[in-house]
């Protein structure tokens, strides 16, 4: 086999492959601008199922939740994540593997056992299923992952800059507030928009640690495909959609060009 | 900052609280018994773990294996190539390829299911496009069937095999396959003997990933698969929210954490062995 001939097969494999991933979410974004409700005939372009998602309250409502959320389990995890992240780099610990594993179990666990786990621990203590609950979960699925992102960060940064403000005088907090914190803010930055797109995105812990006043996006749209299909489902999926890959994006370069760090 | 080693205690703590304790929790509740109002008396007993034993929940752990050996076996098929493709790329391609993958990643099961509802309802794109091309007469039934299942698993877990794979392909030295190439061994040669095995742990680390996400699912079976089609995460879903069985749904997931946990450690034991053949097969070269 020439090796041309080679390339372009693994070429046209490759691209059926991209296609395969891309196109049911291109489809659904280009029906949330279909004129006919029921049909999957084009029959004309239209911004009305935008329209409604911003005149329905319970969308809005939706919306706020899940900001809402969002915000605080960003704010929380990203601060909790990033002073053990700067810990872990600086210090060696005695129960090193019984951190890193506690730290690590979070993203390998199935999301369900996460999910339910919790639920039996705020029915067990008995605190009501609302915004707490959600907060509260997001907040620990999301904390590993900053961990992980602003470790990344801070491997990659030299010691000897820390050292040579410590010769200068600096005294440890300031040593801190000028070199550590501004060195590993990108990574800092990129694991708060990683929180975010989590929490914002998250559908399967939410699912079973949120009350009736607490429904998120995807919340929302989950009620809406169990009652069947309708354009406003495919708008609202579309906004989520475009939300999540600005943010992704952004994170990627805000990151260190470390892209085999979660894998191994 | 004299203290600065218990930078690390609020999250150590906050996950303990929050993850530790919880699943301790489940476990206790998995020994408990029921009122039949669902409510949890913990008593110490065997029932749940016995009736995981029951025909019917044992076929449906079988089912959700067979499943989830599918969706691994499509994915690398779909997964290993489009790696291949990205690793090969000029190293500035490289990136914005990666990202193409890591997209789709980052949305959520559900969206993405439902994206595939459209396609394949009773009046959706295919089965519209299939009728105006005149090739069918009637609506054809795609969704609520295993193949629905199953094209929405892999579609949904392909990035988790594609990226392992791409970061063994990409710490993989390309000079060992011009080496074999002056050996005389032909291209499919040096790929079946150096480049498959080099990149194995890849392979591994995706098949550990997708395969332990295909048997906590439970979105996709849910908007796509029908009440035939339902794994193991639907069953605890539905003891959790519907049946009020927390006793049993405890007992289901520390039996499905357990299989994540001994794959993880299986991957591990395998990760470090295949280290020292890795190191014979550089020395080789």
């Amino acid at each position: 086999m020439p090796k041309t001939w080679r390339n372009h097969t693994l070429c046209a494999y490759a691209m059926v492959v991209l296609a395969f991933l891309y196109f049911p979410l291109l489809i659904l974004a280009l029906y949330s601008f279909n004129e006919s409700r029921i049909n999957a005939m084009w029959t004309g372009f239209t911004w009305d199922w935008y329209l409604s998602l911003f005149h329905n309250r319970r969308v809005l409502e939706a919306l706020y939740n899940s900001l809402l959320v969002a915000c605080i389990s960003t704010v929380v995890s990203t601060s909790l994540g990033t002073i053990a992240a700067i810990a872990l780099n600086k210090y060696k610990y005695k129960f090193q593997n019984a951190i890193n594993g506690l730290l690590y179990l979070p993203i390998l666990i199935p999301e369900i056992v996460m999910g339910l786990s919790l639920l039996v621990l705020f029915s067990q203590a008995q605190i009501p299923l609302g915004k707490t609950t959600l907060i509260l979960a997001h907040i620990t699925f999301c904390v590993s992952f900053v961990v992980i992102t602003v470790s990344t960060r801070l491997e990659g940064m030299r010691p000897e800059l820390e050292q040579a403000a410590m010769d200068l005088y600096a005294t440890p907090f300031q040593t801190f507030r000028y070199i550590t914190l501004p060195m590993a803010m990108p990574g800092i930055v990129a694991g708060a928009l990683i929180a975010f797109t989590l929490s914002i995105d998250d559908f399967i812990i939410s699912f079973f640690v949120a009350g009736p006043s607490s429904t998120t996006l995807p919340l929302y749209i989950y009620a809406m495909v169990k009652r069947g299909i309708s354009p406003e489902i495919n708008a609202l999926s579309t906004l989520l959609m475009l939300s999540t890959i600005s943010l992704v994006v952004l994170a990627q370069i805000l990151q260190p060009q470390h892209t085999s760090k979660k894998e191994d | 900052m004299k203290n600065g080693k218990l930078m690390v205690a609020p999250t150590v703590l906050w996950l303990s609280f929050f993850f530790v304790i919880p699943l301790l929790i489940v476990v206790a509740v998995s020994f408990a018994s029921r009122t039949p109002y669902g409510q949890v008396i913990f008593d110490f007993t065997l029932n749940n773990y016995q009736r995981f034993f029951e025909p019917l929940y044992l076929s449906i752990f079988a089912y959700t294996l067979g499943v989830a050996l599918l969706t691994t076996v499509f994915t690398i098929i779909l997964g290993y190539p489009l790696a291949y493709f990205i690793a090969q790329l000029p190293k500035k391609w490289q990136q914005p390829g990666l990202i193409l993958v890591m997209i789709p990643f980052w949305i959520n099961f559900l969206i993405r299911s439902y994206a595939w509802v459209i396609i394949l309802r009773t009046r959706g794109l295919a089965n519209t496009f299939l009728l105006e091309m005149g090739w069918i007469d009637l609506p054809m039934q795609f969704l609520y069937n295993e193949t629905a299942v199953i094209i929405g698993m892999v579609y949904a877990l392909l990035p988790f095999m594609v990226l392992p794979i791409y970061v063994s392909l990409e710490q993989f030295d390309r000079r060992l396959l011009e080496a074999a190439s002056d050996l005389g061994a032909s291209p499919f040669t040096a790929f079946r003997k150096i480049t498959l095995p080099l990149t194995l742990p890849g392979i591994a680390a995706g098949t550990i990933l997708v395969f332990i996400s295909s048997l906590g699912m439970f979105v996709v079976p849910d908007v796509m698969g029908g009440a035939k089609s339902a794994l193991v995460g639907n069953l605890i879903q539905n003891q959790f929210l519907a049946a009020r069985d927390w006793p049993f749904g405890s007992a289901l997931s520390i039996i499905l954490a357990i299989m994540a946990l001994v794959l993880i450690v299986l991957y591990y034991k395998a990760l470090s062995a295949q280290k020292g053949g890795k190191a014979d097969a550089k020395d080789l070269a």
